[in-house]
Order: structure tokens, then sequence, then C-alpha cells
């Protein structure tokens, strides 16, 4: 699995609340929370988001709530992938749960620039921004949530072996 | 093999002899909670695992507490949504507003948690439980679905990071004020995937209210779970709440902790966390510059009775300051009954504060108080991000509720110190 996108370059400790602000929990409607996906740290993402685009961010991505709707948001604003130093382990869980790939390499997330062309492959960790001309390889996962996300995300995974 | 209280719980879930950090676990859960806000999406994923009905429906507990009483249309609809499913799988332990309260003040006062237990909730702030000697965490919709179909929920076992406590807090100190200044001195993300563990002989003087407070704000220092001993405290309040057998899991002596920060209770002063992290701690008497226009005494971290009182003794004969607005939130049914017959409500509400339902409303910026552009709140709440509690431009400061009230009372960020009370 590959994905090929730019970049939405953010910083450090990107919580739940800004990702998709609590007064939209009103609804679990996927569309409807994408509209209102980085609105309280990047009133342009909506406009501008094209599917396949990636995020890049520094530690502790998606701290704070434990609410899914942040990557069910992330995932259907059209994002192929997210890049951090480090994820807040919630959303971590979350995200294999239901197949958002998400990778940590703290060196690209250093590195990357907001706008940069960049393509990842899912098989491999390999990251390469297109624009620099650098690679990046990112940790793997252990086996289980390799298993996890080969079966496509918490429920199938559970309906296979439970 | 020598291990720590949260490892010989998940070792027992799993049904292991022993576990190591790192090691990936199936646990079976003693409990799986949701509340309006994450409920509705898990009970759409339900159907998915092919399974009739949940795993046991005595360990499934749905709590509207986030909007409601319902504060739309779409809320009530969500809400609708995870009334019919309790009502459709028979769920013991479902709350309908007028018996609800903030899920994290509820489960325990209910007896529903007991020591060594492992519980799951589809919110982040499910830590609360380690103040009784359970592994406890948040989880998100999917696991929540799992939890409920299978009763099983996988684990990375953490590793631990033990805080030693010694010695006594002073007056006007509290468990928020430790939770805080801890969160300050490790980071929002100090205890990734980390359980942190409280011990020391520093413990035995900590009312289970404050350690309630302090397990509750695990999360927002990243960790995994926030762990107390078990000791007579944690004992007496499981006897008086009717919860199950305790479990009692001891860490043993020459357990491996990655680290260990040794905190003397007595050092600690009162603290106020400044936007937009809780990692920014400062006293409470460097804020005399920073007026506030909102001041919330509630939610699951401080909306129990203790925390109510503690208020009540600062507001006790004063008026909250003419530019600010005060709501108080009990957090619980039980909590407001008891807070009436006790008279707090005649203290709260001759200083001027509006007292409130049982509901989590403005701690997210749901509402029940939201912010506008450019105002501030003093909070007795757990996150004060971009946002949180209203406008994109407004401020929260997370503090205790003896410095919360005494904010109130003088319209600045206050130390109760310089307001005082008798007693």
């Amino acid at each position: 699995m590959k994905a090929e996108g730019r970049v939405f370059r953010y910083g450090d400790n990107v919580d739940t609340d800004v990702i998709i602000p609590a007064r939209y929990l009103n609804t679990s409607d996927k569309k409807e929370l994408a509209s209102h996906c980085m609105e309280d740290i990047d009133s342009g993402f909506v406009k501008s988001v094209q599917r396949g685009d990636i995020i890049v961010a520094g530690k502790n991505f998606g701290c704070g709530s434990s609410r899914e709707h942040a990557p069910i948001a992330i995932k259907e604003s059209g994002v192929s992938c997210v890049i951090a130093t480090t994820f807040a382990r919630i959303f971590f869980r979350n995200s294999i749960n239901i197949g958002l790939p998400i990778l940590e390499c703290p060196e690209a997330s250093q590195e990357i620039q907001k706008g940069d062309k960049v393509s990842v492959d899912f098989s491999t960790g390999e990251i390469f921004d297109e624009t620099t001309g650098k690679k990046y390889k990112a940790e793997p996962f252990p086996p289980f949530m390799q298993n996890l996300i080969a079966a496509g995300g918490l429920v199938p995974y559970i309906k296979e072996n439970y | 093999m020598a291990m720590t209280m949260t490892e010989k719980i998940l070792a027992h879930a799993a049904g292991l002899e022993e576990v190591h950090p790192g090691q990936l676990i199936m646990a079976n859960l003693d409990m799986v909670l949701g509340n309006d806000i994450t409920s509705p999406v898990a009970i759409k994923e339900f159907p998915g695992f092919g399974k009739e009905h949940v795993f046991d429906k005595d360990k499934v507990a749905l709590v509207p507490d986030h909007f409601t009483p319902n504060k739309d249309i779409k809320a009530a609809e969500q809400c609708a949504c995870v009334r019919a499913f309790a009502k459709k799988e028979d769920i013991t332990n479902y709350f309908e507003v007028g018996r609800v309260g903030i899920e994290h003040a509820l489960l325990p006062e209910m007896g529903l948690v007991t020591a060594g237990d492992t519980v799951i909730g589809a919110d982040s702030h499910t830590c609360t439980y380690g103040a009784l000697g359970a592994f406890s965490t948040g989880v998100g919709s999917t696991d929540m679905a799992a939890g409920m179909a299978i009763g099983k929920a996988w684990f990375k076992v953490p590793q631990s990071i033990r805080f030693r406590l010694s010695g006594k807090f002073k007056k006007h100190v509290s468990g928020k004020d430790l939770i805080l200044s801890i969160i300050g001195m490790i980071g929002v993300d100090g205890a990734l995937y980390r359980s942190m563990e409280f011990s020391g002989e520093g413990v035995h003087n900590l009312s289970m209210d404050d350690r309630f407070t302090i397990a509750n704000m695990a999360i927002e220092a990243g960790a995994k779970n926030g762990i107390f001993p078990v000791d007579d405290i944690t004992l007496k309040y499981l006897k008086e709440h009717g919860a199950r057998e305790p479990k009692v899991f001891v860490s043993d002596e020459d357990a491996e902790y990655e680290k260990t920060i040794d905190i003397d209770l007595s050092t600690i002063v009162p603290t106020v966390s400044y936007p937009h992290l809780p990692e920014n701690p400062h006293s409470a008497k460097e804020g005399r510059n920073i007026k506030i226009d909102q001041v919330v005494i509630g939610s699951c971290t401080n909306g129990r009775l203790s925390d109510l009182q503690a208020a009540a003794r600062i507001l006790k004969g004063r008026r909250i300051a003419d530019d600010v607005r005060c709501i108080v939130i009990p957090a619980t049914q039980r909590i407001w009954l008891e807070a009436m017959h006790e008279g707090l409500f005649d203290i709260f509400v001759s200083a001027g504060c509006v007292v409130s339902t049982p509901t989590c409303g403005p701690c997210l910026g749901g509402y029940m108080g939201i912010l506008s552009e450019g105002e501030r709140c003093v909070s007795t709440t757990n996150r004060n991000f971009v946002g949180r509690m209203g406008h994109v431009k407004s401020e929260v400061y997370l503090a205790s509720p003896e410095t919360a009230a005494a904010s109130a009372v003088t319209g600045y960020i206050t130390d109760p110190e310089e307001v005082g009370y008798e007693g």
C-alpha cells in the first residue's frame, strides 16, 4: 500500500480538541466531522486538503480526549497518512483500529516542510520527500499490529479471531 | 519475576503467571464504559463483530453525561441512540438524566469498580479508577465496541514511573496542585505509554477524592494509567460504596521502574496551569495581573463533595467579583443532594454563583458556560487546550477548587491564602 500527497505541517502536542472541537461532537457523521477537521489550528485546512495529502507533525500528536472522531475526521477529509515524532497513545490505538495509516519517524517529522510532495510505502515504512529528494525510514509496527492493520482494523480482526 | 501492581493486575486479567513491559496481551475486562459522545460510534460498529449481544450486560456502563440534559437536537439524538441500545441489550448500568452523573465520579460512587479490576472506557479520563487500585485506561469507540462484544482488550504492558510521595499538604493545597505540579515537571508527554504509580508514606495522607483527582489527570502527562496502592482509606471507600470484593495487588519491592521521582507533599503550593497546555504551571501567587471573566468548579477532576466543600469554605459569607460569573457543577446527583443538605448551595448562591445539574458541559466547550473571544476562565477541569472551553481565542487556567473560588472572589488569579477562611 502506498500514499502520495502534499504536506500539511503542524507542531508538537496537536490535541484532539483542535483536530475536531467538541462543539461538533453532537454528531458522529463522518462527513460532517471532516468538514471541521483542524478548524481551530488551521482554518484553511478543510478548503485546501486534497485526497492523498499527508499530515506531518511533532511529538505527542493527538493528545487529549479519547474521541475517535479525531482520526475519523482526518481520514474522512482525505488525508492518506499522518507522520509524527510520537503519537499520544489513545490516538495511536484509534488510528490503528480504524485503519488510518500513521508512522512514527522523528527525522522525517523534523525535516519535511509544508507543501512538500511526499510518498510513503507502508509495506517498507519508507518515506520519500520528492521535493527535497530525501528518504526516511519509519519505525516498523510490531507483528501483532501489522496483523491488525492487514486484517483491515480491529472490527474484522476480532470477527476473524474471536 | 518482580512485578509492579499494574503488571500484576494485567497478568491476572490475561490469565498469565507474569508479564513484562512491552509484552502484548489480551486482557479480560471487568467493566467497559462509554458516554453519549463516544458510545454512538461504538454502537454503530457493534454489529460488525458478529455477536448477538454484549458479552455481559452487568459489565457495560453507559453514562450519558457530556451533553446532558440534551443540549440540542443532535445531542438528543445521540442520547436516544445510547438509550435504545441500553434497552435492547438490557444494560444494567445505564443512567438516565436524574440519576446520571459525570461518569468518573459516578462509577466509583456506585461501587462499580473495585481494586484489582481491569477497566476500559471510551473517555480519556477513565484512568481515574486507578485511585482505587484498579488498572483503568481510556480507549476509543472501536475498542469500546470490541470490549462490549468479547469482554477483552489488547494492551501493551507499560513501563512504570514511580512517584514516591512523602509528607503532608499544607493548608490550601490539594491533589490538583500536586498533579498540575507533576505534569509541569515531566510534561504533557512525560509519561507517554507509561504507568504512573504513586507510592510512599505520603499516599496515606491523601484523601480518596485527592487520589481520584490525581489519577484522573495521569492522561494529561500522556500516561496509560495512574495507580495508587490499596490501603485502609481505599478499603473503607470500597466498602462504603458497596463495591465487589477487592483484589489487592501490591508492587514488589524489587519491581522495575523506569525512574523514581520523590516528592515531599509539604513543598507543593497552590498551582495554576496557564494556557494552552496543562504542562504550564505557575504558583497561584503569580497571577495577580491576570483578570478573569469566569470560574468553573466541577468536572470529573474536581466535582466531588470535598471539592465543593473546599470552594464553599472560601466563598462563605463572600460575594463573587462583579465582573465574574461562577458556575458550580456537582458531579453526581448524590453529591448534589449532600451539598444541598450541608447548606453549600446557600453559600454558593448567596455569593452569586449559579449551581448546575451534573454535566461535563463547559469542560469541553459543549455548553453551560462557553467563553467568548478573549475571555479567561479559571477552571477546576483538566484541559486548557486552544478553544477547549469556547472561542479559539479564549483562555482556560487550570486550578484547584480553593484557588478557583478565591479567584472568583477577587476577579483575578488568586492564591487561596490571600483570601483565607476561618478554621
